[in-house]
């Protein structure tokens, strides 16, 4: 128990890191899931098979893969292509002058960081399933609303921030609310990619004490404690929201 | 890009596909075993019996397989009178603490799922086939099991999928799953793209052949309408 509060601050810090790739790849998977939701539903063949395609891998991929494939796969990637530019363009120059100097017109060397790579990976997997509670809410809002409004004149926009959106959050909540949970335990696996988040911590700590037991069963409380507060809160929201409806 | 090493290592793939394949398959098999008892006693009229499974429920449920795995895997060491059981036979392997994570996590997920079907089972049904006469086992056969089925496949379709892409973590503690395969040719080759991206591939196989079994299944069960 004494290792545990010497950890205190640290294990907090960690905490905190988790909450914060939590809340932005939620950001991130809200953002991409409108747009896949819009893309899915909209007129234009090649956005409905692009969103498809989307939804589809993602179902596809289990989401450590995922983020190994962008953290260790895409740094290569990128840095590969950097560097093949940076040649070609060098080479160009120096035929056209055989004084040129070699330079590096793109970086040289890029360091994906590992809270960028988290973060992206999981609001991109997250995405796609925002996307799928996003249609079928989209999908539920009544016809004649919409007709309303554009008997009103509403333009295409104004009809999607004033009538459309309000309305489909309401039928979104449920899912966004069980999509955050899971995201919320997903964000454990970044301590795979070297981020100092709260599993991270508690296996260093684990290390130099010798108390695995104690450390991990802490981090289980936390996000326990974690997801207990997102569910009482999304049970209030989802209160709020549904008094207006009869 | 050199995806020769791909087909060069692939006995490392197929050890992982089928390494992979039954540690899920004994996992959920297993979860089933803790899930339909554990489902049906979750709404016990004794409190002595709630409570526990809502205990077990809740914190396999609310907190990361990754965490759970690690309290298994590496906690287990803490203790000195595991290590000096005959248990510690198995916690040192790091297969039996993945099957252990697996098998209570997915059992946690599913008997939320057999609580729901069986607190959302019309009684007209039950009511109807004990006014056609019909025995205990008759009924259960031909109408609570049928309806079950029904209602729970969508659900538990999710959830196998949920392990498969989950069961990636195995290959974090030392085994040799398809994590576990791409991790030791990246290491070989230092290759992470061309490693990684064979296995997302072999996961999609997996994923997908799941999906098709499900409809497959779920179509058996549909009512024509």
């Amino acid at each position: 128990m004494q290792e545990l509060l010497n950890y205190q601050s640290l294990l907090l810090q960690g905490a905190w890191l988790t909450l914060q790739v939590a809340l932005l790849s939620l950001v991130l998977a809200i953002t991409l899931g409108l747009l896949g939701a819009l893309a899915k539903i909209s007129p234009s063949r090649l956005l409905r098979s692009i969103a498809t395609l989307y939804t589809t891998i993602i179902r596809g991929i289990p989401d450590l893969i995922l983020m190994l494939l962008i953290f260790f796969g895409g740094q290569m990637l990128i840095n590969n292509v950097c560097y093949s530019i940076n040649e070609s363009l060098n080479e160009y120059f120096t035929q056209q002058d055989a004084s040129h100097e070699w330079y590096a017109y793109l970086p040289d060397y890029i360091d994906i960081s590992p809270y960028i790579a988290g973060i992206v990976t999981i609001g991109f997997i997250f995405g796609a399933y925002m996307a799928e509670t996003f249609r079928g809410a989209i999908l539920s809002v009544e016809k004649g609303q919409i007709e309303a409004a554009k008997a009103y004149g509403m333009s295409k926009y104004k009809i999607f921030f004033r009538v459309t959106f309000p309305q489909m959050m309401r039928h979104a909540l449920p899912g966004i609310g069980n999509n955050w949970l899971v995201l919320l335990k997903t964000t454990a696996l970044v301590s795979i990619i070297g981020l100092q988040d709260m599993v991270k911590i508690a296996g260093d700590a684990s290390g130099s004490t010798q108390q695995p037991f104690t450390f991990y069963l802490a981090v289980a409380f936390i996000f326990l404690f974690f997801t207990a507060i997102s569910s009482a809160l999304l049970k209030r929201l989802e209160d709020k929201y549904s008094i207006q409806t009869r | 890009m050199d995806f020769s090493i791909i087909i060069n290592e692939y006995q490392f793939y197929l050890e992982g596909l089928w390494t992979t394949t039954w540690l899920v398959a004994l996992s959920l098999i297993l979860g089933l075993c803790i899930a339909i008892p554990a489902g049906i006693l979750r709404s016990s009229e004794n409190k002595l019996i709630r409570f526990p499974i809502w205990a077990f429920m809740y914190f396999f449920r609310g907190s990361p397989l990754l965490v759970q795995l690690f309290i298994i895997y590496y906690g287990a060491a803490q203790f000195d009178w595991l290590r000096e059981s005959w248990m510690w036979h198995y916690f040192q392997e790091a297969w039996f603490c993945a099957l252990l994570a697996f098998t209570l996590n997915t059992g946690a997920y599913t008997a939320e799922i057999v609580r729901g079907v069986i607190s959302t089972m019309p009684q007209g049904e039950l009511e109807a086939a004990k006014a056609y006469g019909m025995s205990k086992w008759q009924t259960l056969r031909r109408i609570t099991l049928p309806n079950s089925l029904r209602r729970a496949l969508p659900a538990y379709s999710n959830e196998v999928i949920f392990m498969i892409h989950g069961s990636a973590i195995a290959g974090i503690v030392t085994i040799v799953d398809i994590t576990g395969a791409a991790r030791v040719v990246n290491a070989r080759y230092y290759a992470p793209f061309e490693a990684y991206l064979a296995a997302a591939v072999l996961y999609m196989c997996l994923t997908f052949s799941a999906i098709y079994i499900f409809k497959q299944w779920e179509k058996h069960y549909r009512i024509e309408q």
